[in-house]
């Protein structure tokens, strides 16, 4: 079975976000594999040894090899990148849009993408793919299993869980729950720096910048205000929960 | 041209999701702005009784597909039935809440239209004939207010929880459009099966009771439930109580898990990790109880109180159910 997974690269989950120029700097980031995608990458694997397939990682972004790596590294067969200097002005449909015109081109039975990206939240790009792609969708994949042309998962749902078959080809997202993605081995690591990152820019794909532009607009980017840190109380327990108590009812008035 | 603020009114087992109700007070705010109408879309199977609702929380029309093609939610029937009624209607916005289905449905649309979407927004209003989004990149730690100035219809979806609800006009009427259901579903639903919970739901709640490591053991997760319930919060927890295996993935709070806007947020034996806080910071009012006076979690708690969960929170539980009483 062909899979492919669908891989963003983002900041680390410790980083510290700085605004430079109106704009996110990744200065001293350390960059990171959605961890979203991860569970992707780890259910590909194993439908890919239980079927003698293979895993194509494809991924979208300028200086995403050594994350695309590190994927192969976990055992994906190869892998595909979007790079293109004219791509500055995107948003999720530029994304979904390029995705989807590179994945028409290539042999598949099954997609497999994190649920959300931690960087924006935004949880469009996968479901987006299927739309163009004109192929079912079933989000929040807490439980996966492939057979007979057909993939059946159980998927959390607002409340509960709902359990979704699909024919084949697919694109199923992922959610925390579905396995424990594995660690790249020394011998995986190795094996990864030997295996095929392919890279192609938009003309390859038949796309310009203005075929992919964004049609959402950033305005401004700004950081939060800082929660002021509000009154600790350091009493015993039974006059520290009076107190506390009473601020929620009659200060907060949240109670 | 484009016109009509539309709110898709999410629904289970014919019950309005409160959600709706916030995206209708906001969706009255805009359209009144911009001159519109205030249209809700309402998808599923006997649902037709709960029209009545929308128009008393401010939908002056609703489009209504009452259909059992529609009775569980699939990405293709809700889909497809959505599109043909964009395409006949061409509205300027449709609003979703950041839910399951909201973000399934409003993403394949925002594609299907070739249009731009916003996830996860925490407010909207109306700046030079534009909605403006404002919502959280790295799950809180910067924000961005963006905009759709061409492509129509704008897609958004609300945060729940965070959009104020204006009291409804009893008796206000809206006009009902029946609609047809069409294409074909791919998706079969084979099994639907809800947590049997009294408890509201994360994201929708308003008070959450929140557990960290300091809990020390599954079965001390009792004492959070037992505390929760008696003031009707739902029950959150950090990452680490679900590595653990003390509680289910499914109410994590975090940049891994949900994200939370409760009016209180009652964190119990919670360090306070950036992954964490990214979660719940956009709660009104936090709580804390820790007993390392230095745990990070005070920096963003309005109260913290340092100390043993396990003798204040029984104290805390009291305080709280008398005030409710
Ligand atoms: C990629 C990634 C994603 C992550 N996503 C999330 C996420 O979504 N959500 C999340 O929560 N974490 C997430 N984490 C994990 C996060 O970094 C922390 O490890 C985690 O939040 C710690 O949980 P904790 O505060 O419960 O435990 P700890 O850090 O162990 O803290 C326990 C706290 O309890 C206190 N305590 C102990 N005993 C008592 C007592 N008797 N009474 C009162 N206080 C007591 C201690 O003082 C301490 O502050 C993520 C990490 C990574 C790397």
């Amino acid at each position: 079975m062909k899979i492919l997974v669908l891989l963003k690269q983002v900041f680390d989950t410790e980083a510290v976000i700085k605004i430079a120029d109106g704009k996110i700097s990744g200065d001293g980031i350390t960059q990171i594999i959605n961890p979203y995608d991860e569970f992707a990458v780890e259910e590909a694997l194993k439908i890919a040894e239980a079927t003698k397939g293979e895993v194509t990682i494809v991924s979208v972004g300028a200086d995403v090899e050594q994350t695309v790596r590190q994927a192969l590294a976990m055992g994906a067969t190869n892998g595909y990148v979007v790079e293109d200097a004219a791509m500055t002005d995107v948003d999720e449909y530029s994304i979904a849009t390029i995705l989807s015109k590179a994945i028409g081109a290539m042999q598949y039975d099954l997609i497999l993408a994190g649920w959300r990206a931690i960087d924006d939240g935004s949880a469009q790009v996968a479901s987006r793919v299927a739309q163009a792609l004109n192929i079912p969708l079933v989000n929040l994949a807490i439980k996966l299993d492939v057979a007979d042309g057909k993939a059946t998962a159980v998927t959390e749902i607002d409340g509960g869980t709902a359990t979704i078959e699909v024919p084949l080809p697919a694109v199923v997202t992922c959610q925390k729950g579905l396995n424990e993605p594995r660690y790249p081995s020394m011998k995986g690591i190795m094996q990864a720096k030997k295996k095929k990152i392919e890279k192609v820019g938009l003309g390859a794909l038949g796309l310009d910048a203005s075929a992919v532009a964004a049609k959402a607009k950033t305005l401004n980017i700004y950081l939060p205000q800082t929660r002021a840190a509000g009154k600790v109380i350091t009493d015993e327990p039974a006059v520290a929960a009076k107190e506390v108590a009473k601020l929620l009812r009659e200060e907060a008035k949240v109670i | 041209m484009a016109k009509g603020i539309w709110v898709f009114a999410e629904q289970r087992d014919g019950k309005i999701k409160k959600v709706t109700y916030e995206l209708l007070s906001a969706g009255r705010g805009l359209a009144d702005n911009l001159g519109e109408e205030l249209c809700a879309v309402l998808f599923g199977k006997d649902v037709a009784g709960a029209a009545a609702a929308l128009g008393e929380y401010g939908a002056d029309k609703v489009f209504v597909a009452d259909n059992e093609k529609l009775a569980e939610y699939t990405n293709d029937a809700y889909v497809n039935t959505l599109f043909d009624l964009a395409k006949a209607n061409e509205p300027n916005a449709i609003l979703f809440g950041y839910t399951a289905s909201g973000r399934d449905l409003g993403a394949s649309i925002a594609q299907r239209l070739e249009t731009g979407m916003f996830s996860d927004c925490v407010s909207v209003k109306v700046d030079g004939g534009q909605l403006v989004f404002d919502r959280p990149l790295y799950a809180g730690k910067a924000f961005v207010s963006a905009s759709c100035p061409e492509a129509r219809p704008v897609v958004a979806a609300m945060r729940p929880n965070v959009l104020a609800i204006n009291e409804p006009q009893a008796g206000k009427q809206a006009e009902v459009v029946n609609v047809e259901v069409s294409g074909d579903i791919r998706q079969v639903i084979k099994e639907v099966a809800m947590a049997i919970s009294s408890r509201p739901e994360l994201t929708e709640a308003s008070i959450i009771v929140s557990a960290g490591r300091g809990v020390k053991a599954p079965e001390n997760m009792k004492l959070i439930e037992e505390f929760a319930d008696s003031i009707g919060a739902a029950v959150g927890c950090s990452r680490a109580v679900v590595d653990a295996g003390w509680y289910p993935q499914a109410q994590q709070v975090g940049q891994t898990g949900k994200t939370v806007a409760a009016n209180l947020y009652i964190a119990c034996g919670i360090s306070g990790a950036i992954q964490h806080l990214a979660g719940m910071s956009s709660s009104k009012c936090i709580v804390a109880i820790n007993k390392d006076p230095e745990a990070n979690i005070f920096k963003v708690a309005d109260y913290g109180i340092v100390g043993d969960l396990f003798e204040v929170v029984p104290i805390l539980k009291e305080e709280l159910k008398k005030l409710l009483a």
